[in-house]
């Protein structure tokens, strides 16, 4: 505080510390103050509103327990959503190994603006597209009957698939590069080291890449299985007649039942129990928050 | 179990680069061999064919007599112990040590007892739970090394592994690792550019420079005999004339200098048209109030003195200002001149030897 005084004089200063105190208090904090106070109040008619009906209770939250469907589908977010974040792994490792260790330092800069470029699009825009690509009649169907790789055209949309595929597609490179980064700092000697002590390349992979990589692999989950959990565009508009997502359940509760009370206690209540279950992952795989600091 | 290795006229280039230029050696089963030269002459390239990380652009490579060609790092009977050491810092060292072991499907419980069995070899009882980061930069060594001897090579590599550490413990290092060469008779090629290294540990060295070998030759054979020019500046120090041979007698030279006609030994491959200078090592010279007789002298004035303990060095001018130097042992009683003395540099015929500047003149490699 007081180096930014020194070098920058009072008022540029003070116009820093409100604006960025303003995003924080204004723009973050205090819309979250009020859906977590407004979580606990039940939903009642305008006229009774701060009546002696408006009490602070966790009648909102219990909803959630006592709705088997409402439970089934938060159940079914966090599989799909887990079942993204290791599809994105498993693209996103090799990938990012290549772009680390194998490519040469000129390729690099041309092959990450490859990755980036479709992200200069708008992620409505983009699921669209998939929309498009993925209908019965679209084109990824043309292709693979034209390429003679199946005989019948696939319905993609249909069940999660389109979901997962969608997914996977926005939120592959929240995995690529902290795992590109935390295996760029290893130390090219010792993947070298393990190859020439006899070790076959999965090993040398298995005891020295990954485990030296592991918290960018953290922190890449945690990411897309917090950013994917919570997505609500591509589980709306790649939607199938039997997939839900959690997050659909939230935006009904405010916008269509406008009980935004029931709604604040649902968005609350996934991210409690996503951040119970991403710790609880966390421990299996013994990361530590530090780890993922890093 | 050791092998030889055998070098055929092997190159390597990187693009138009040619980082090693024709080498051919033969390095015998259970030696302990160094490549010396200075940093960027290739020898880190050489170690790199040998263990398979790079492949020559032209020659062969035969490791116990078995062509080496189109076989992977990790299918060579060869350990490198990286310049950083590269150990893995997430295994604690009984893993590090055994990590050669886990890969040949070796049972835990005889891992483990290698791994303690070699960290007796190195002198590091104990440390085997410990976590790489716990050690010392020696101790970090010991175990790199131990982990290179668990998958018992027949060829052991080593790319400047003492580079990091500090002069005591680099001396002890040395005399370790020359003890642990013997115990285990593995055949041992090191690279550095220090000489003092290469000569007290090797049974032999190859000196290299722009990727070619110059000599090859047992560490006295090299610091008493260099080969060329280039071979006795790079090896130890040396007072060298410019100036061009007179006329030649048997093995001995009349060598015309700016400051006089000196009597020298003729080195390997010189004539009377080579380009060649004179040299005469520091200990060989020695500074007398009075011109000698029958040895070679100039007439001096002393410059500077610099005490490094063992011995006392003497720097001096001649009359065209370039500098020499003379050694002298420090016995406790050496006196010293003082700066600005008139005095000659003596040394004689024998001690003296002209050498060529031509890099063609080589000497101990393989026909």
């Amino acid at each position: 505080m007081s180096q930014l005084l020194r070098r920058y004089g009072t008022a540029p200063t003070v116009i820093l510390v409100v604006l960025t105190a303003f995003w924080l208090l204004v723009l973050v904090l205090l819309p979250y103050l009020y859906l977590f106070e407004n979580s606990f109040r039940p939903y009642l008619p305008i006229a009774e509103v701060g009546g002696p009906k408006d009490v602070y209770s966790f009648d909102n939250y219990l909803t959630f327990f006592k709705s088997p469907i409402h439970i089934q589908v938060f159940v079914w977010t966090i599989i799909y959503s887990s079942i993204v974040t290791m599809l994105c792994f498993v693209m996103a490792y090799p990938l990012a190994y290549y772009l680390a260790k194998v490519a040469s330092n000129r390729a690099v800069p041309t092959l990450f603006l490859l990755l980036l470029i479709p992200l200069w699009v708008s992620e409505i825009l983009r699921s669209f597209a998939w929309f498009i690509i993925l209908s019965l009649k679209g084109p990824l169907n043309i292709f693979l009957i034209g390429a003679g790789i199946i005989d019948a055209p696939i319905r993609w949309i249909s069940g999660f698939r389109s979901i997962i595929i969608g997914l996977v597609y926005t939120y592959v490179l929240f995995m690529l590069f902290p795992i590109y980064n935390s295996i760029q700092s290893l130390d090219t000697n010792q993947i070298e080291a393990a190859e020439d002590l006899g070790s076959p390349w999965w090993r040398t992979h298995w005891r020295v890449v990954l485990p030296h990589a592991k918290p960018g692999i953290a922190s890449g989950s945690v990411m897309v299985f917090m950013l994917s959990a919570g997505s609500i565009l591509v589980p709306t508009l790649l939607a199938s007649t039997n997939s839900r997502w959690f997050t659909e359940i939230i935006q009904q509760w405010m916008f269509e039942s406008q009980d935004w009370n029931t709604g604040s206690a649902y968005a609350f209540l996934l991210l409690l129990l996503c951040t119970v279950f991403v710790s609880a992952v966390m421990r299996i795989f013994r990361v530590s928050l530090s780890d993922i600091a890093k | 179990m050791s092998a030889d290795v055998e070098l055929e006229s092997v190159s390597a280039d990187f693009g138009s680069f040619r980082a090693v230029d024709r080498v051919s050696v033969s390095i015998k089963s259970g030696e302990f061999f160094s490549f010396l030269g200075p940093s960027g002459c290739g020898k880190t390239t050489i170690l790199r064919m040998i263990s398979g990380f790079v492949e020559p652009s032209e020659g062969v490579i035969r490791l116990g007599g078995k062509d080496m060609r189109g076989i992977q790092p990790n299918r060579r009977p060869t350990v490198l112990i990286f310049q950083n050491l590269a150990l893995f810092p997430l295994m604690p060292v009984w893993e590090n040590i055994s990590f050669g072991l886990e890969v040949r499907g070796i049972d835990k419980r005889s891992r483990r007892a290698k791994a303690e069995e070699l960290l007796e070899l190195v002198d590091l009882p104990g440390a085997a739970d410990k976590s790489i980061s716990q050690l010392s930069g020696g101790q970090k060594q010991r175990v790199a090394i131990a982990r290179a001897l668990a998958v018992e090579p027949e060829v052991l590599l080593l790319d400047e592994p003492l580079s990091a550490l500090d002069l005591k413990l680099r001396q002890h290092m040395r005399a370790e690792l020359r003890a642990i060469q013997k115990r285990t008779n593995v055949t041992f090629i090191y690279i550095t550019h220090d000489q003092g290294e290469a000569l007290a540990m090797s049974d032999r060295v190859g000196i290299m420079s722009q990727g070619r070998l110059q000599q090859v030759a047992a560490p006295r054979e090299i610091y008493n005999h260099p080969v060329n020019g280039l071979v006795a500046s790079f090896v130890g120090e040396n007072n060298t004339f410019p100036g061009e041979i007179v006329s030649i007698s048997g093995s001995f030279a009349e060598f015309k200098t700016g400051l006089g006609t000196f009597r020298a030994a003729l080195g390997p491959g010189v004539t009377k048209t080579t380009r060649c200078q004179l040299y005469a090592r520091p200990e060989h010279a020695r500074l007398v109030d009075t011109q000698p007789d029958g040895l070679n002298s100039i007439p001096v004035a002393v410059s500077d003195v610099t005490f490094e303990g063992n011995f006392i060095n003497i720097l001096v001018t001649d009359r065209d200002g370039r500098m020499h130097t003379v050694q002298v042992r420090n016995d406790g009683a050496t006196v010293v001149p003082a700066p600005g003395a008139k005095l000659h540099m003596a040394f004689e015929p024998d001690r003296a030897i002209v050498l060529t500047d031509e890099t063609t003149v080589t000497a101990g490699l393989r026909a």
